[in-house]
């Protein structure tokens, strides 16, 4: 299937998407890569409007952004490219957060594929080491543990649960990392960096505290 | 230094926090659940979405709908399953059920699976997983493994343990890992359906094999065969339908006696 077929087959089976209503809504950067079906899902459930991003005129109409993703890092980076949105939403000072291989787009390089990256988090993109007591991918439900004082982790208690599904992660980095979970080695399972975010759970799938944290995004 | 040795020695040792995944699984037919669901506040127990719901507000970590619609419909009823959940649900769930191509398989993503789960069309054609694996990725294909003992090995069936296969359980596990299988779901057909307790022996043999998740099935009938499930064979996560179904088990209760267990569950925002 070519991207455009899957653009239309997204737009055919999220019947719940909604139109910005004028503004103060949350954009979703659309290039290709991954379903967004039980994110729009998330977003109505917490009545956070939200609308599509696929041309640089789109960003004007939205107040916030989320890159989702999920997949090969190195084959999203180059659908990211397609788009020619990249030095736009390099230039972004509006709030963003990356979602998964999203995440994963913002920092400078991934193992996967050997691929470059956006660049917009000096920090690297690894595979997890094979071994016998840790199997990849690192699947289902751990801890995060906030290091630093932000909104994104607003009602969350450190060391809440949040639900993981990827094989590369992004490393630990005392500048970057927002908040670490430990699996084989500790891991950043969130960035910040001024108005970029990162998470490599999938707060639409974490419960009640991935539904805050979108919540709390929409509110940064 | 006894606490050390303890953490040494613990079979959990190894996992970060990784949590061990209490899945509740759902049959069912025309979008409509089957076999006996006995909830008490459920409005209609044959709504799978509700279901799901009281699963996840429970503390469910994860959920498997098995749908065993016989019609040529069956696609259709399916995504729209599918949709309805992932409307409703913020965990993540998994679909099997007569998935046999690629297209199958592409609209279930589409309308919001995390999941799906492949049986019998793996083993007829194991080709499938490597599609699959590549069109997708490795962590949306979990094949599901109904497993019987035959003479004195273990040995793959269809059709719900009915039809048995030329294939050793062992053997096509690793066949299916090595082809881009993410995840295992084992039932046990010797065990299923007794309420004895799971397949702790080839369960630990599987999980001691490969590198990728487990989920154990087949057996469940007290909150100690979960204990036992975990602390023996140290896979991944433990399905069940009946005792979820009829609530002769709680999840709550059964998170609080795998805690003092010492085996790391997922806490409920409260």
């Amino acid at each position: 299937m070519n991207e455009e077929e899957q653009n239309i087959q997204d737009e055919q089976s999220s019947p719940l998407q909604t139109p910005p209503s004028g503004g103060g809504g949350l954009g979703i950067i659309r290039y290709g890569a991954g379903n967004i079906f039980s994110l729009t899902a998330a977003l109505e459930r917490l009545g956070i409007a939200y609308g599509m991003v696929y041309t640089e005129a789109d960003f004007e109409q939205f107040d916030r952004f989320i890159i989702p993703g999920v997949g090969h890092a190195g084959a999203a980076m180059d659908k990211l490219q397609n788009t020619g949105l990249v030095p736009k939403i390099k230039s972004l000072t509006k709030p963003v957060l990356g979602i998964c291989v999203g995440m994963q787009l913002l920092t400078s390089y991934s193992e996967e594929g050997d691929s470059n990256l956006l660049n917009l988090f000096p920090v690297r993109t690894l595979r997890f080491k094979d071994s016998a007591d840790y199997k990849v991918p690192h699947t289902g439900w751990n801890k995060v543990f906030p290091e630093k004082e932000n909104i994104l982790f607003k009602n969350i208690p450190s060391g809440s649960h949040f639900y993981f599904v990827h094989s590369y992660f992004i490393e630990y980095d005392q500048t970057y990392t927002l908040s670490s979970t430990d699996y084989n080695n500790k891991f950043s399972a969130s960035i910040w960096r001024d108005n970029f975010y990162g998470v490599q759970f999938h707060p639409e799938k974490s419960g009640k505290y991935g539904e805050t944290l979108l919540t709390n995004f929409s509110n940064i | 230094m006894s606490t050390i040795k303890q953490a040494l020695s613990s079979p959990f040792r190894g996992r970060g926090g990784l949590s061990k995944r209490i899945i509740p699984c759902l049959d069912v037919a025309n979008g409509r659940t089957v076999k006996g669901v006995n909830f008490v506040d459920l409005r209609d127990a044959g709504d799978p979405v509700e279901l799901a719901w009281n699963y996840s507000q429970q503390g469910a970590d994860e959920l498997v709908f098995l749908d065993i619609t016989a019609t040529h419909e069956r696609r259709k009823t399916m995504v729209e399953l599918v949709k309805a959940v992932a409307r409703q649900i913020n965990i993540p769930f998994t679909i099997g059920g007569g998935i046999n191509e690629i297209a199958d398989a592409d609209a279930l993503l589409n309308a919001g699976a995390d999941k799906i789960s492949i049986n019998s069309a793996a083993v007829r054609n194991p080709a499938l997983i490597d599609e699959l694996a590549k069109a997708f990725g490795v962590q949306f294909v979990v094949i599901a493994v109904d497993t019987r003992i035959n003479g004195d090995k273990n040995i793959v069936h269809l059709n719900g343990g009915r039809i048995p296969t030329e294939k050793e359980t062992l053997d096509w596990i690793k066949e299916a890992e090595s082809r881009g299988a993410g995840e295992i779901l084992l039932t046990s057909m010797d065990h299923d359906g007794t309420k004895g307790g799971f397949d702790n022996k080839l369960l630990k043999l599987v999980n001691d094999t490969v590198h990728i998740p487990v989920i154990a099935s087949g057996g469940a009938g007290s909150v100690q065969h979960f204990v036992d499930v975990f602390e023996q064979t140290n896979v991944d996560a433990a399905l069940a339908a009946s005792v979820f179904h009829y609530g002769e088990i709680l999840i709550p209760d059964l998170k609080e006696i795998l805690r003092q267990n010492n085996i790391e569950v997922r806490t409920l925002a409260s």
